[in-house]
């Protein structure tokens, strides 16, 4: 039995000269989420694109359902493979609903044009991030946490089974970044794989069953948020002195406070 | 029983509301309106001249001919010999039936063809080069026809010859863009918009050239007035070689038409939505391009059309390629038709067709600027 992604002594560079990382392994199952944590510039967004055959490892593998990805069809991949980038503004001023059904493409024969199954697949994924009242806004005005969710409304309708997200919360104010977080928890419920990297430690706690912290090429520390996300660790990775402090009663979780030095 | 009422309302709901989105997201409706315009267009085209026919009998003209045309098929195919009741009995001079069907007929094709393929090919290098302004003639393919005609023209060569020469050089161009952009990896479209500028470059030079040398008296209008377009020349002898490669090609955009927005969102985008880029890139591309050369082989360089066809269209249905391509191959056929309808009859001489798009196409795209100032940003 193999775990449904599995990456193995993955190593990667731009120039074949400077590793961006090396050696990395972890596995990811349905219904895990994996969350990457690191600073900028460690290449937490390079890694999920070599997940999603963006770009090619120069050493080691990654495996989904035990087949090499290089291997798969684009298409294929795409149905078990979803991909959700940092935000952009495209040239055309799409409307939302266009937007969303262009996740509806790796099911689409090469010459079809989506039918009308394909347009109630995208309303559901709108309505799923409830957005559904901007769906004939154009994309390009839309602000970035609304893009944001659209993209996440794209992949929904493109219905993988494994979930990259390039930093989710990052343009979100505080009320989205929650909503996101529960799309995650109810995604993974529904047995999707998510992998996501985040510059929060604080949101591990409330979404991730597993936690990577990237730094100097590997993972510093894997394994469970309590066991990896520790002020030890957040201090060597951030070099900023971090505490984290339990909250009972209603709250009853642990979060990632800073500490202010001057 | 209120139970049932409220579903069934619920289902005329939802019934309701998928009615009034497929109103909405179908431009249908609107595309077969622009088709109508077409032909409009074209029926226009077919009775002013200098010849004067009224339009009654050039509808009654061009509905004998296809008649008389399904006779003679029926005729060939059974070996039978039957007058139909239908046939419509000749009451217009001959030479109306030859102005008609052998020299306005062959020659408006020509133009729609031309048209829509320049739109079309515009269209599409905007949405694979993910560029409002860039235009179909931005990889040199227009400048090599040119290079293509002149060097015909000044080898004595007849119609048949330029044409084939400018087709040939037309893609010969984008095929030297292509080989230059693959000097470097990194980026592609942007690379190889900027081949395209040099190769662009290096033609018009040699164009330069080519009418520097040529004779001043005889070559050098040809080749001026070729450079400037016209389809003067427009015959269905011209025109048959290259339908088959025109069909194929805009056949093959119309099937991808879906894709081209994945394309336009970025490489990386596309790649993640199952679009294997690197195959699907030059396909559009080539088929764009050899449009653009069919175009430019009948009727010359002509401007403007593949960069103001698509912002209209985009501006009546909406940046979709879906509709959008359709709604190109329409306008771009009528516009085109349009403009040599006013070059044939404007002028006691007719007046080369790029001087008409220039002219109408600079304020046209200043307007369409002016509108869309809030879209683009």
């Amino acid at each position: 039995m193999c775990a449904r992604l599995e990456v193995k002594n993955a190593t990667f560079s731009y120039d074949g000269k400077r590793n961006i990382f090396e050696d990395i392994s972890f596995s990811v199952d349905p219904g895990d989420v994996f969350c990457i944590l690191g600073t900028n510039g460690t290449g937490k967004s390079t890694l999920l694109r070599c997940l999603c055959n963006l770009y090619k490892l120069n050493a080691g593998s990654i495996c989904i359902d035990g087949k090499e990805i290089t291997t798969y069809a684009p298409k294929t991949l795409a149905r078990k493979i979803g991909f959700i980038p940092q935000i952009h503004t495209p040239t055309f001023p799409y409307s939302v609903l266009q937007v969303v059904m262009m996740g509806r493409t790796p099911h689409l024969n090469t010459f079809a044009t989506p039918s009308m199954n394909d347009m109630d697949i995208a309303l559901e994924a709108l309505r799923t991030v409830n957005i559904e009242h901007i769906k004939d806004k154009p994309y390009t005005e839309l602000s970035g946490g609304q893009m944001q969710l659209v993209l996440m409304a794209r992949v929904l309708a493109q219905e993988p089974e494994i979930l990259l997200l390039d930093e989710p919360t990052s343009h979100l104010d505080v009320g989205n970044q929650i909503s996101t977080i529960e799309m995650v928890r109810k995604l993974s419920r529904k047995g999707l794989s998510l992998i996501m990297t985040s510059h929060f430690p604080d949101h591990t706690f409330l979404s991730s069953s597993k936690v990577g912290i990237m730094k100097d090429k590997k993972f510093l520390a894997m394994g469970h948020a309590d066991e990896v996300v520790t002020e030890e660790n957040l201090q060597e990775t951030y070099g900023v002195p971090i505490k984290i402090v339990r909250i009972d009663g209603e709250i009853n979780r642990k979060i990632a406070v800073p500490v202010i030095r001057e | 029983m209120i139970n049932m009422k409220k579903t069934w309302s619920l289902c005329n709901v939802t019934l309701i509301n998928r009615v009034k989105l497929t109103s909405h997201l179908s431009k249908a409706p609107i595309n077969f309106t622009l088709f109508l315009l077409l032909l409009c267009v074209l029926i226009i085209a077919l009775f002013v001249g200098r010849y004067p026919i009224d339009p009654v009998t050039v509808v009654i003209i061009l509905v004998a001919g296809i008649m008389e045309w399904i006779g003679n098929m029926i005729a060939v195919i059974t070996g039978v010999k039957v007058s139909f009741f239908w046939s419509i009995r000749h009451t217009w001079p001959t030479a109306m039936n030859t102005v008609v069907w052998d020299v306005r007929l062959p020659r408006a094709m020509a133009v729609i063809l031309a048209g829509s393929g320049l739109s079309v090919s515009g269209a599409t290098y905007q949405g694979v080069f993910r560029n409002p302004l860039v235009s179909e003639s931005i990889l040199g393919v227009s400048a090599g026809a040119g290079v293509g005609a002149a060097l015909a023209i000044l080898m004595d060569q007849g119609n048949s010859v330029i044409q084939l020469s400018a087709f040939i050089f037309g893609l010969l161009a984008v095929g030297m863009t292509f080989a230059i952009s693959r000097v470097y990896r990194s980026n592609p479209t942007l690379v190889l918009v900027l081949a395209g500028i040099i190769v662009g470059g290096l033609f018009s030079a040699i164009i330069s050239l080519m009418k520097f040398v040529a004779d001043p008296y005889s070559k050098l209008p040809d080749i001026v007035f070729w450079l400037m377009g016209s389809f003067s020349k427009a015959s269905s002898a011209n025109l048959l070689p290259i339908m088959p490669i025109f069909i194929i090609a805009m056949l093959i955009i119309i099937l991808l038409r879906w894709q081209l927005n994945v394309l336009s969102m970025g490489d990386e985008e596309a790649r993640s939505l199952g679009i294997d880029t690197k195959r699907f890139r030059p396909i559009v591309i080539v088929c764009s391009t050899l449009l653009t050369a069919a175009a430019v082989c009948i009727g010359g360089v002509i401007g403007w059309v593949g960069l103001i066809i698509p912002h209209i269209s985009r501006m009546v249905v909406g940046p979709d390629h879906k509709d959008m391509i359709i709604a190109s191959i329409l306008l771009g056929g009528s516009y085109l038709l349009a403009v040599d309808t006013i070059c044939r009859t404007l002028a006691s001489v007719e007046i080369p067709i790029s001087i008409i798009t220039s002219i109408l196409g600079a304020p046209i795209f200043l307007y369409l600027l002016y509108k869309a100032k809030k879209t683009w940003s």
